[in-house]
């Protein structure tokens, strides 16, 4: 196994409250990390931290150490080729209000793709490769409001495929969705393995047992456990996360 | 590495973010430029409290004291005029008209604001002035009163837009809570949501005295211009904007009487800078009480 | 009981009387201004220039003088206005800095216009040597209408989502590219209907140009940038004050033809935010 990403101490602060604490650990090449936990647990904080979105917001202060392919994350000066590298899926579909082809086709826009025919290309394989090309590619110059749900998150991981990263964060992508749309945001996910390192941050456990490889279990900014999803889920070493796991809390 | 271009756009957005700095100091720097050679042949206290402005006699003399009473008296009368009314209207637009009379009201008080000051001060010669004249059987209808009331109402759009603003963003509750308790709206009004927008209220009638102040077409054509100490408001008399934008046509650029007009400007600057911040402050801090609780 | 439910009526019977007084004066005034001005209305009055000593013929030369000092305006005051809103909304921190870049807008907004004049006398006419000109003219009114332009784009730049730059910036996105191609395409409508509203301001202003470009009486129509131009606002000071015995129905005309430009400005203003609000997506 290859770590992707290795986290080492890592803290977020957020107005000088802890968001995250003294965090590390690795994410391997191709997997499926799951993230789990209850609300305010850091979850979503780690994963901003990931592609350094937390640095929008002013009032966050970030500490310790998180290497990319051995790249320390936080030396970089070019923040945007690692955010290409590392795409996120956010919590509620959020279309930019343009055509679907037109949304697929921002990214790889903005790091210079100008040829019709090459953009042609990439928005077909990036919505094939989210499982949404049948469902659109009728009515590429339509507005990406007008599809549902499911299928406007399904865009946003396409349009997030596009650029070609090598990591796909996503911040609890189904919590706005029904369960057939949610099954099948899921199916993108499992086709995607070969390819990217993916990590899913979710408040369904369920979710992370059915589709995460290794799942991590979060609590109050710091992290209780990690270990594969079968064992974590069957024998959990911490009784919190077995509380957690089992539904008596969270 | 960051892109040539982006490095540069960067750097013109931060230019033109300093803008407004640069151009209110600007301002200042020229006035003051020209304005200050004044009191090479006057001194500051005879410029201020002169009570004779006679500059183009010989020798001339710069006191702007009557121009800055006219100033005042007409500023003053607008504001009483426009005050109660301004509020008045504001409570009623924002607390008791229905929703269909109220976009009426308020898109007439838009209109208001559109209308260009020269257009107001010609109405007002053409129907205010001869007005006035027959109410109060003057030799001329141009006098301190018609520019207040020609000003009250070009300050109401400014007066009434920020005080509606005002009571509108009193949290929902507290009317809510005061007719929970069994007081009439009329209560609620005058008891809960004017004091609680009492910090914009005050915002409102500074800016409407700003906007008073700096005032020149209208009042150039409708206040009669005489440049003497007032002593009513049914006399004509001669703001410091007024003065500035009658004679310095005429004024020889590099005499005495274009440096004195420079100064007047001066002087404008200061009241209306002080008039902005100390608007602005009230502003700021009724925003903040509101925060607190 | 019964008491404070009278108190309460004629509470708001005064209300809306002063309402009334404020508001009927503003329909008068209009009615006045189409009824006295209309008849002047001829395509002679429009198009053809004024003779004998502005008493007769057209105001031709004032309604294009108008035209050029609000779109040389505009030309200088939009591009800086909406640069600067855009460092203030997406660029500026939360500092000390920010906080003086607004007071300094807002005391720009609250300058007397007579004071623009004077500054503009000084530094574009006589220290930059443009002379009483166009170009005098629309940069002293482009700085007055600044803090408009700058505080409406403001708004309708932050009125875009937040969730729509997070989402720009996730993708790689710099801030200008953001800037470019999310933030200013959404808020254009709210862009174009503060600025237009600010261009019909510039266009009614007579204090500003008095002695930055305002000719008395020049019969015929500007040839470059530096030259000198009647403009309707200070024509119709002239004729309702300097020149007399002009007849009534040229102050009425000239006084309509000034309010129509200012009001179709206004107009095309509120149509653009009107449409924008139905289409809206998000």
């Amino acid at each position: 196994m290859v770590a992707k990403i290795t986290v080492d101490k890592l803290t977020v602060n957020f107005d000088g409250l802890a968001a995250v604490k003294d965090l590390s650990l690795t994410v391997e090449e191709n997997e499926i990390l799951g993230v789990i936990g209850p609300a305010n647990s850091g979850k979503t904080s780690f994963l901003k931290t990931l592609n350094r979105l937390n640095d929008l917001y002013p009032n966050s202060r970030t500490t310790g150490r998180v290497l990319l392919d051995h790249d320390d994350i936080f030396c970089r000066k070019e923040i945007q080729e690692l955010r290409r590298r590392v795409g996120i899926v956010f919590a509620m579909p959020l279309p930019l209000p343009l055509s679907i082809f037109d949304n697929i086709a921002y990214g790889p826009r903005l790091h210079g793709v100008k040829n019709k025919a090459r953009l042609t290309e990439i928005v077909e394989k990036s919505l094939m490769a989210a499982a949404i090309w049948d469902e659109v590619k009728n009515r590429l110059e339509t507005s990406a409001f007008k599809l549902s749900g499911g299928q406007q998150q399904r865009l946003c991981i396409a349009r997030t495929l596009a650029v070609e990263p090598e990591v796909i964060l996503y911040d609890e992508p189904c919590s706005g969705l029904d369960p057939i749309s949610t099954l099948k945001v899921e199916e993108a996910m499992r086709r995607l393995r070969q390819n990217y390192t993916q990590i899913l941050v979710t408040n369904n456990v369920k979710q992370a047992a059915r589709v995460s490889s290794r799942t991590a279990f979060f609590l109050m900014g710091e992290m209780v456990e990690i270990d594969e999803t079968s064992r974590l889920f069957t024998t959990p070493k911490d009784k919190r996360t077995e509380d957690y796991i089992t539904g008596r809390f969270g | 590495m960051k892109r040539p271009f982006e490095f540069i756009i960067e750097k013109l957005v931060l230019i033109s973010g300093l803008a407004s700095i640069i151009f209110v100091v600007l301002i200042f720097v020229f006035l003051l430029k020209e304005g200050l050679s004044l009191f090479g042949q006057e001194n500051l206290w005879g410029f201020l409290f002169g009570q004779n402005w006679y500059p183009i006699s010989d020798p001339p003399q710069f006191g702007i004291l009557p121009l800055i009473l006219g100033s005042f008296l007409v500023t003053l009368g607008a504001i009483i005029i426009a005050v109660p009314l301004g509020l008045a209207s504001a409570i009623y637009v924002a607390e008791v008209a229905p929703s269909g009379i109220r976009d009426v009201l308020k898109t007439g008080i838009e209109l208001l604001a559109a209308i260009p000051s020269i257009v107001l001060g010609f109405i007002g010669i053409v129907t205010l002035a001869p007005f006035l004249k027959n109410v109060f059987h003057l030799s001329s209808g141009l006098t301190a009163l018609a520019g207040s009331i020609m000003l009250a109402f070009m300050a109401m759009p400014t007066i009434v837009s920020i005080i509606e603003d005002s009571i509108v963003s009193v949290p929902k509750s507290y009317k809510e809570g005061s007719l929970a308790l069994g007081a009439t709206r009329w209560q609620t009004i005058y008891r809960v949501i004017l004091p609680a927008a009492s910090s914009g209220i005050l915002a409102a009638i500074m800016l409407g005295i700003g906007r008073v102040v700096g005032e020149t077409m209208a009042v150039l054509m409708i206040t009669g211009n005489a440049a003497v100490m007032p002593t009513s408001f049914l006399q004509p008399v001669r703001t410091l904007t007024a003065t500035v934008a009658a004679e310095m046509g005429e004024a020889v650029a590099g005499s005495g009487h274009y440096y004195a007009l420079f100064a007047i400007g001066i002087v404008l600057f200061v009241i209306s800078f002080a008039i902005n911040l100390l608007a602005d402050w009230f502003l700021h801090r009724g925003k903040k009480k509101r925060k607190k609780r | 009981m019964r008491d404070t439910k009278r108190t309460e009526k004629i509470a708001f019977a005064l209300l809306l009387a002063a309402t009334i007084v404020v508001v009927t004066p503003v329909l008068i005034i209009f009615v006045l201004i189409l009824f006295r001005g209309l008849p002047a209305i001829t395509s002679e009055f429009i198009f053809a220039m004024p003779r004998e000593g502005m008493r007769a013929g057209g105001i031709f030369p004032a309604i294009v003088g108008t035209i050029y000092l609000t779109f040389g305006t505009a030309l200088c005051s939009i591009p800086l206005g909406i640069l600067a809103a855009v460092y203030l909304n997406e660029y500026a921190q939360k500092n000390w800095l920010t906080r003086v870049i607004e007071l300094a807008i807002i005391n720009l907004a609250g300058v007397p216009s007579i004071v623009y004049g004077l500054f503009g006398l000084s530094l574009f006419v006589a220290f930059l040597g443009f002379g009483s000109s166009l170009i005098a003219g629309s940069l002293t009114l482009a700085i007055m209408t600044l803090p408009v332009i700058i505080t409406s784009t403001r708004e309708a730049l932050s009125a875009v989502p937040k969730s729509f730059r997070e989402v720009s910036f996730s993708l790689g996105a710099s801030r200008w590219q953001t800037v470019r191609y999310v933030v200013l395409p959404n808020a254009i409508p709210g862009i174009l209907t503060g600025t237009i509203l600010g261009m019909s301001r510039a266009a009614g202003e007579t204090a500003p140009i008095l002695f930055t470009v305002a000719a008395f009486y020049l019969p015929r129509l500007p040839q470059s940038m530096y030259d000198q131009a009647m403009v309707l606002p200070y024509h119709i000071y002239v004729l309702s004050t300097q020149v007399p015995n002009v007849s009534v129905k040229i102050q009425y005309g000239t006084v309509l033809v000034l309010v129509l430009m200012v009001f179709v400005l206004n107009i095309v203003a509120s149509y653009i935010r009107a449409k924008f609000r139905k289409k809206k997506t998000w």
